[in-house]
């Protein structure tokens, strides 16, 4: 009880450390997130111009690479990061950045719009979709992952060590098919051209003609529909089901702005930043807006089944799948 | 050796250079360590990986030098119309950032490319590019230019009064000659390509083909980024360390002692010059098989050439200032080195090679982060970073031609008591302009092409070109991607070719 007499003298001195009441300028809050969303074509500017429109405050996106160097990002920097929210993290690193302590409960109730339930109390997922192969609509589709393997069709993919879709492949292949997994791996050791480090040489390879199919997502047909009018994608669809990629964000635990911090994941959640989502990240809002998804997400296909691995368990199976993985396509 | 007679300078500027040297490879290795929680040793699969960098680096490094030696020798001994030009166009591949690099490859001998289109039109059978073949393919066509360089200088230091007097004698100018030459000259420049490619990540694994082209570096990007092992990644880069120190030592113990005697500075006119059209063999096949990967490079990136976005414009105005900010400190590190010499020189001039950039853009993380925001020095620090990493090229460049002045010279210039500044100034710097404006030149393409600390440090308003040309593929633009590479090739290349046009500007070779 004594100490609650000293608090607003303690709040007025935090305020005028961080610089939030002292120069009268605009209190910072700090989104670290993946180079893609925060770049000019992705989501970070609108969402940007539409939250400060709404916090009187001063929204700064740090970009950080991709998903794993952003975890390695706040890793690095330990308690004494900047940033107040880390926003682009998926459920097979969702384990151990909980496992880091950095992270406080997002305290958000919402009514989301995910093929699965979602009851994370650390995460707030922001968007999804769904992985899948992507290819010329002229090429024979084959209907399963089984099949693909069996076939002659040649496709690029991105390596789990390094990149999130690669690790996403990896655990499609482990959900769908558990201890044969190694199995279909050698099976489609021979149609695998190669491996790329990130998701960008393996899609570029692709477009350039290198191979039949890209592990990719089932709306990047989208963008080529939307952006640029061209129908000639496909993501092909797979008997087994298709791996789930859920984004989330999280309220880094010792930010100094924790208010600002819960109104921007309460935002998230809104059609202010969900109805920018589709045609800039080109994937599913997590709430979908008032007025629906875009014309031309209609024609995508929808998986039969969503598999997805708890945090948890991804981050089990990983070594021993990896493991499995190196082997396979090794031989 | 005899002991060498040397106008004094400061040594000031030589220590200097050397500790930030230090300071970046072996300090940014130990800020990792000290933050790492240690937790074992090496994996089978860390094993296999150490086997195949090590092999595929030794392969590609043997194969640059044996192709780079006819072809220098062709380029030393020819003279035609627009050479210059051909041998500064020649080293453009060594500047492209890897996945341009890669895609230009592909376009030539992937699967829909050149080469295997023309098979199929005669019927024959296809060949796939991925695989061992793939990366030494792709690491040749990276450092053969630097090796053509690298030996081609080292022709053109032979002075043309030896080529005289061998003709009058009619003695064996390839024993005599061309044979010491290439026995100092063959040994740094292989050294140099096989540290290159011991540490290459990207290539080894997309033209790989898979998991069985895992090299160490890829081991230390796992464990920094997704293992966030700290251990493991410093362990890794240890090992990267000694396979370079043994390798370094391997050369050194091969190189042959330079021959003494300076020349007039004349025209190199050559009299044993059989069968020409082997030479010129030699030169197209070298021009072929550097150019047309270029070419493609720029026919897929003139279409969206006229409109980029803005930003990119920014991010390559801010690519040239750290190129030129990072290409002077550099050049000017590795002039300080060279007067200075000696092994320890040496032994600074090749750390750079070993380290690996994740851990060097992680330790200086680690190292900055406590005093300031990463963002507010990450131009600083990319500039830093990349004048440390161009060094032993640069150093490569300028510590013979040094060396050679100070054997030819220094006993004239202590005899009329030059020392210290004007010894520099009129005497070392005006004859080692031409490695100067080279390495300059070499030194701000390769700080252009560079993707290494900037993408730990950057926010968005640091971004450099290469950045911004991955972000936009990041963004599904392809095409603006492709035009942004083009881009980055013409402004490397311009700023190489200004540099090395500025060395050469009072030299008549």
């Amino acid at each position: 009880m004594k100490n609650t007499t000293y608090l607003p003298a303690v709040a007025g001195f935090a305020l005028i450390a961080t610089g939030a009441v002292a120069d009268g300028h605009a209190p910072v809050l700090q989104v670290y997130t993946y180079d893609s969303f925060t770049s000019d074509w992705g989501p970070g500017p609108a969402i940007e111009a539409a939250f400060e429109e709404t916090c009187a405050c001063d929204l700064q996106f740090v970009g950080a690479g991709d998903g794993a160097a952003l975890l390695a990002r706040l890793q690095l920097e330990g308690p004494r990061t900047d940033a107040d929210i880390v926003l682009g993290l998926d459920t097979n690193l969702t384990a151990a950045a909980r496992e880091t302590g950095l992270f406080a409960p997002h305290g958000v109730e919402a009514d989301l719009d995910l093929p699965i339930a979602w009851t994370d109390p650390d995460f707030l997922p922001f968007d999804w979709g769904y992985f899948a192969f992507v290819a010329n609509a002229d090429a024979a589709a084959p209907a399963s992952l089984t099949e693909l393997a069996a076939s002659d069709t040649s496709i690029v993919i991105q390596d789990p060590r390094s990149s999130t879709p690669g690790l996403g492949l990896l655990m499609w292949v482990k959900a769908a098919y558990g201890d044969d997994a190694a199995q279909v791996w050698a099976d489609l050791a021979d149609n695998i051209v190669t491996v790329t480090p990130g998701w960008s040489e393996a899609y570029g390879m692709f477009l350039e003609g290198e191979a039949d199919a890209v592990l990719s997502y089932t709306t990047s047909p989208a963008y080529h529909l939307i952006a640029e009018e061209d129908a000639s994608k496909v993501a092909w669809a797979f008997d087994e089901g298709h791996y789930m990629q859920v984004e989330v964000a999280g309220k880094v635990a010792t930010t100094d702005q924790p208010e600002l911090a819960d109104q921007f994941l309460a935002f998230m959640v809104t059609d202010a930043f969900q109805s920018v989502i589709p045609t800039t990240n080109w994937m599913y809002p997590a709430v979908v807006p008032v007025e629906g998804l875009p014309a031309g997400f209609e024609t995508l296909v929808t998986p039969e089944a969503s598999l997805l691995l708890s945090p948890e368990e991804a981050a089990s199976v990983r070594d021993a799948a990896l493991d499995e993985w190196r082997n396979a396509l090794s031989q | 050796m005899a002991q060498r007679a040397v106008p004094i300078t400061s040594r000031v500027p030589a220590i200097a250079a050397a500790g930030l040297v230090l300071l970046l490879t072996l300090g940014t290795l130990g800020a990792v360590l000290w933050r790492a929680e240690w937790q074992g040793g090496l994996s089978p699969a860390d094993w296999a990986a150490i086997r195949f960098t090590v092999w595929q680096a030794l392969l590609s490094a043997a194969i640059s030098v044996v192709l780079a030696i006819p072809i220098a020798r062709a380029l030393a001994r020819r003279q035609f119309r627009g050479r210059q030009f051909l041998i500064t166009l020649l080293g453009a591949p060594f500047l492209l950032p890897v996945i341009v690099a890669v895609l230009g490859l592909l376009a030539v001998f992937g699967r829909g490319g050149i080469l295997n289109s023309g098979l199929e039109a005669i019927g024959l059978p296809t060949v796939s590019i991925f695989g061992l073949q793939g990366v030494v393919l792709a690491h040749v066509f990276f450092n053969l230019p630097l090796a053509i360089r690298f030996i081609l200088q080292g022709w053109l230091a032979i002075p043309s009064e030896r080529f005289r007097l061998a003709a009058t004698l009619n003695a064996p100018i390839g024993r005599l000659l061309e044979w010491p030459m290439l026995r100092t000259v063959v040994p740094s420049t292989f050294l140099v390509i096989f540290l290159i490619c011991l540490t290459s990540f990207a290539v080894a694994l997309t033209m790989g083909g898979g998991p069985r082209a895992t090299t160490v570096e890829l081991a230390i990007y796992q464990a920094l980024r997704f293992d966030f092992d700290l251990g493991r990644a410093a362990l890794l880069a240890v090992i990267q360390f000694g396979l370079c120190v043994g390798a370094a030592l391997l050369a050194w113990r091969l190189t042959g002692e330079n021959l003494s005697g300076a020349g007039l500075d004349r025209v190199v006119q050559r009299w044993d010059t059989p069968k020409p059209w082997i030479d010129f063999l030699w030169i197209a096949a070298a021009a072929l098989f550097l150019l047309i990967p270029l070419a493609m490079i720029i026919l897929r990136g003139l279409p969206g050439m006229f409109d980029m976005p803005e930003s990119i414009l920014a991010a390559a105005m801010r690519s040239v200032l750290v190129a030129v900010g990072s290409s002077l400190l550099c050049t000017a590190m590795a002039f300080a080195l060279a007067l200075k010499g000696g092994i320890a020189v040496s032994v600074v001039g090749v750390l750079p090679l070993a380290a690996s950039g994740l851990v060097v853009g992680t330790g200086a993380f680690l190292i900055v982060f406590p005093f300031a925001r990463p963002s507010d020095v990450a131009l600083l620090v990319t500039m830093l970073v990349n004048a440390t990493l161009a060094l032993p090229f640069a150093l490569r460049a300028i510590a013979p031609a040094i060396a050679a002045i100070q054997q030819d010279f220094g006993r004239l210039g202590t005899s009329l008591g030059m020392g210290g500044w004007s010894w520099v100034r009129l005497v070392v710097f005006p004859r080692a302009r031409r490695p100067l404006g080279f390495a300059a030149g070499l030194a701000a393409a390769l700080s252009m092409g560079d993707l290494g600390v900037i993408t730990l440090f950057a926010g968005q308003s640091e971004e450099t070109l290469p950045l911004a040309m991955y972000r936009l593929m990041g963004a599904y633009r392809m095409e603006a991607a492709a035009s942004a590479a083009l881009l980055l090739l013409v402004l490397s290349f311009a700023l190489f070719w200004l540099c090395d046009k500025w060395g050469r500007s009072d030299a008549d070779i």
